[in-house]
């Protein structure tokens, strides 16, 4: 479209405040005035939002737990009922499940499917071990006496975990979901599109569990 | 066990009312579905609109919701008044109990089902071809956006015929809301249906954000971007970061009731005010998500029938986002009397009164687009002068019961029912229909007729204050909110007047239905031929009226802040077009009954959690992911548009414009 020959008779903004640098960094697609970004961009920008909304979801989470954390209701404390050594292996599965699903980026960058596969598998074996050992801690905790309704606090516990624990399932029906299409769709970019997000996801678990870690298991068993 | 707690005894036969009432809708119901399947019009319907993933039809699908949810959330609103003009001294006609479900019913339903899908109807309308481009970031998406907020209608209005609504007033405040005080399934209801529908707007919030961010025309820089595009950004990021928090918050009270956890009751150590706070942590946000994108649209209206670019639009920009900003640091003001102390309510109060600050900037620009315009009194614009100062009245009601010690006072008092209805129905309401009336000839291709929107007008805004008025006027004689009866003589005239005034509103609201009537029935006469009925500013008004499926036949190039006034102003000046373009194929996202699939399954799903039928549950999980898997597994994702398809619907418009151009006499009186 030519529009050199048609400039404003009384142009707006006339001396294009905030545009000073349209010339310059501006002119990328998706960024100020370069026009709509390419369809990955805007994939990725989309689902690093919803991650923020689902983070702030979590943050609510952890307000309640914060609140609730004193409310025993003289029922065992924190420190009364964590296993360190499980929390240490259960965290050891999920950050080696994030160097695997890194490794799984790679092997797509390459368009190496056999390799994307094992990084997957081991991704997914890793991702539930984890499960399984959290699901094997809310048993013991029902078991003694110390489920969910014994005390708000307990309430707030399984809530909080139970959540990530929740989502780290949801990634691994994910993770399944996306080895199927890798194997019989092969490497399009739609395909590559969805790995995008689902790394990001299992990543930005791994972000959740640390602060978790942090605020339910350490500063629990100190207290 | 195959039915859960669901038996015929659910079915309320001994009560009047609400089996009339749900016998009506019943009939409508019928009536209109076997008009669609026996009128052949189905595969019309599911190929055009239940299956499409345009974002103009999604936003006008989302407004038709909005108005059949307003009139039924209207019903409940002539119940209260007139149950409150007859109950004096006597118990009135409706039940304690099912007068309770009313309000809560009435405040629900309005807010989630009547304001909300008609906000997002409207960005869903506009934003995308005011930014120049052809759809939202993601199509499919947005479709399941509202197909889920669909279901939370539906699950709401389910509740008429099938148990009961909760008694707990819009927002279920435990302990009152846990299983010990609530056994029935009311806030069930409202939680379930509130969940689903919360979804699908933080999916729109998610992918407005986006869209807004990164799909915009070229040339289109944050700052040439109308204002209606900004305040939806502002609501959009609101969504964002607020909606989770009303997830979350109800998933606590949900797992109270449901598997005797421990938050908000008053045993075990849970904590009720907690709720208060996370509930309110959204709902204050909610109501600037609500009207925020309402001052767009006035910006919008304002600009335009005053023939004047909006004053002050970099204030404007700073005001909204300023807004939006400490929209997130005033929510203990909706319970100063809970006793965080006056250190704390001394904070809140003066951020509240701060906030006042960013909407007063607004209303000066506004008056300012004014000064000096040639101000045309179209409908839309009557919409915007009434909400100025309506508006104004009630935001001044608001900074007053910022202040702690007076809000003491009016808490929980009818005041502040005035006072909210006086903010929401003059910003969001008239907004709302400002907008409608503004974009109906963009998206059908015809205007609405004057007379009668005019008539809806003067009977919305006469009918407002006198039904609102005399609220302020009894709350400060001490009458309190959601009262079934009383016995005080001197509140009795003003409930009588008050009572009134609702019949007026419901005349206006009489009127808004036959101007559509009318205006359909009519539409050759009203036709829109140009694609620009008011002389507008924005690029929505560059398109045909109504926009082809892929709104621009080559993506406008903007070059300042007014994109399409430059495009005419030079077309004008120079008394011809542009060049034509170089026509090319346009790749559009295919239809798909992805959103309409997945809802279905969340309405199985929803009742049965309702129900307690677990089976049930796990059909509607498994169908809902079933349905992901198979979108996932889609080829075509797009379909192509030919080069000499888009070349002629681009030049029949062009030669509509052309005509015009030559027939132009200077600006409308």
């Amino acid at each position: 479209m030519t529009t050199a020959e048609f400039t404003a008779p009384h142009p707006r903004d006339p001396h294009h405040l905030g545009h000073r640098h349209a010339a310059h960094a501006h002119r990328a697609p998706g960024h100020g005035e370069g026009g709509p970004a390419d369809k990955r961009i805007v994939v990725g920008y989309g689902f690093w939002i919803f991650l923020l909304s689902d983070i702030v979801m979590f943050s609510a989470f952890f307000a309640a737990f914060a609140v609730l954390e004193r409310g025993t209701a003289s029922g065992p404390t924190g420190a009364d009922l964590f296993d360190m050594t499980n929390v240490a292996i259960e965290t050891g599965c999920l950050l080696a499940s994030s160097f695997t699903c890194g490794l799984a980026s790679l092997a797509i960058a390459a368009r190496r499917a056999l390799w994307f596969h094992l990084a997957m598998a081991v991704t997914f074996l890793f991702g539930l071990a984890f499960v399984l050992l959290e699901m094997r801690e809310f048993a013991g905790l029902v078991a003694e006496g110390a489920g969910p309704t014994r005390s708000a606090f307990l309430s707030a516990f399984f809530t909080l975990v139970g959540c990530h624990g929740l989502h780290v399932t949801c990634g691994l029906l994910w993770l399944l979901t996306m080895m199927a299409q890798v194997y019989a769709k092969g490497f399009r970019p739609h395909v590559l599109r969805r790995f995008l997000c689902f790394s990001l996801f299992w990543h930005a678990l791994d972000i959740i569990w640390v602060a978790l870690f942090t605020v339910v298991y350490l500063m629990g068993a100190m207290t | 066990m195959l039915f859960g707690k669901l038996s015929l005894q659910a079915i309320p036969f001994n009560q009047p009312i609400p089996m009339a009432a749900s016998g009506i809708v019943v009939v409508v119901m019928i009536g209109v579905v076997s008009w669609i399947v026996f009128g052949g019009h189905l595969p019309y319907l599911w190929r055009e609109w239940i299956t499409s993933v345009d974002h103009k039809r999604i936003g006008v699908m989302y407004c038709l919701l909005a108005l059949v949810m307003l009139l039924r959330g209207f019903a409940d609103a002539i119940m209260m008044r007139s149950q409150q003009a007859v109950a004096f001294h006597s118990m009135g006609y409706l039940p304690p109990e099912h007068y309770n479900q009313i309000f809560s019913a009435h405040g629900t339903i309005m807010i989630f089902f009547g304001a909300m899908p008609f906000v997002i109807g409207l960005m869903n309308f506009a934003v995308p071809l005011q930014l120049g481009v052809r759809d939202v970031a993601f199509p499919t998406l947005n479709s399941v956006s509202f197909w889920l907020t669909a279901t939370g209608a539906l699950l709401v209005n389910i509740s008429l015929l099938v148990g009961e609504f909760a008694r707990t007033g819009w927002l279920p405040y435990p302990p009152l809301s846990e299983i010990t005080y609530s056994p029935g399934v009311g806030v069930d209801y409202y939680l379930w249906a509130i969940q689903i529908s919360g979804v699908g707007t933080l999916l729109t919030g998610v992918n407005f954000v986006t869209t807004i961010l990164k799909v915009r025309a070229p040339g289109m820089g944050y700052l040439r971007m109308p204002m209606f595009c900004w305040t939806a950004l502002a609501a959009n990021l609101l969504i964002v970061a607020a909606f989770p928090v009303l997830t979350a918050t109800l998933a606590m009270l949900t797992l109270d009731r449901y598997l005797g956890f421990h938050f908000f009751t008053n045993t075990a150590g849970g904590n009720m005010m907690m709720f208060m706070n996370l509930i309110w942590a959204w709902g204050h946000p909610e109501v600037y998500i609500l009207v925020l994108p309402c001052f767009g649209i006035f910006s919008e209206v304002i600009s335009t029938f005053s023939s004047k670019p909006l004053f002050g639009y970099r204030s404007m920009v700073v005001a909204t986002l300023f807004i939006c900003l400490v929209s997130f640091m005033v929510w203990l003001h909706h319970f100063f009397t809970m006793g965080a102390g006056g250190n704390v309510n001394a904070v809140f109060g003066i951020a509240t009164s701060i906030i006042a600050v960013g909407t007063g900037v607004k209303i000066y620009n506004w008056l300012f687009t004014m000064y000096g315009g040639r101000v045309r009194f179209a409908v839309p614009m009557l919409w915007a002068l009434g909400f100025l100062v309506t508006f104004t009245i009630g935001g001044m009601t608001g900074v007053l019961m910022a202040v702690p010690p007076a809000d003491f006072l009016l808490h929980n008092s009818m005041f502040l029912v005035a006072h909210f209805h006086n903010v929401i129905i003059a910003g969001v309401l008239f907004g709302a229909f400002a907008g409608m009336e503004y974009w109906f000839p963009k998206a059908f291709g015809f205007r609405l007729d004057e007379r009668w929107g005019k008539a809806a007008f003067w009977f919305a805004i006469v009918g407002f204050y006198v039904t609102f008025m005399p609220l302020y006027v009894v709350g400060l004689l001490g009458m309190t909110r959601r009262m079934q009866h009383y016995n005080v003589a001197a509140w009795y005239p003003w409930l009588i007047a008050s009572a009134i005034g609702v019949v007026i509103l419901a005349v206006g609201a009489v009127c808004q239905v036959v101007q559509l009537v009318v205006s359909i029935r009519n539409r050759t006469a009203l036709d829109d031929v140009t694609g620009d009925p008011w002389d507008g500013r924005s690029l929505e008004w560059a398109t045909p009226s109504p926009p082809p499926a892929f709104n621009f036949a080559v993506l406008p190039q903007v070059q300042d802040e007014e994109a399409y006034w430059t495009i005419k102003q030079t077309a004008r000046e120079q008394a011809r077009l542009r060049p034509e373009p170089e026509y090319r194929p346009i790749k559009m996202p295919r239809n798909s009954p992805t959103g309409f699939v997945c809802a279905f399954f969340a309405t199985l799903m929803g009742f049965a959690l309702i129900w307690h039928i677990w089976w049930l549950v796990a059909v509607g999980g498994v169908g809902a992911f079933a349905t992901f898997v198979v979108f996932a597994w889609r080829d075509e994702e797009e379909y192509e548009i030919p080069a000499e398809e888009v070349a002629r619907i681009d030049r029949a418009n062009r030669s509509a414009r052309r005509e015009a151009l030559v027939t132009y006499t200077g600006p409308r009186p």
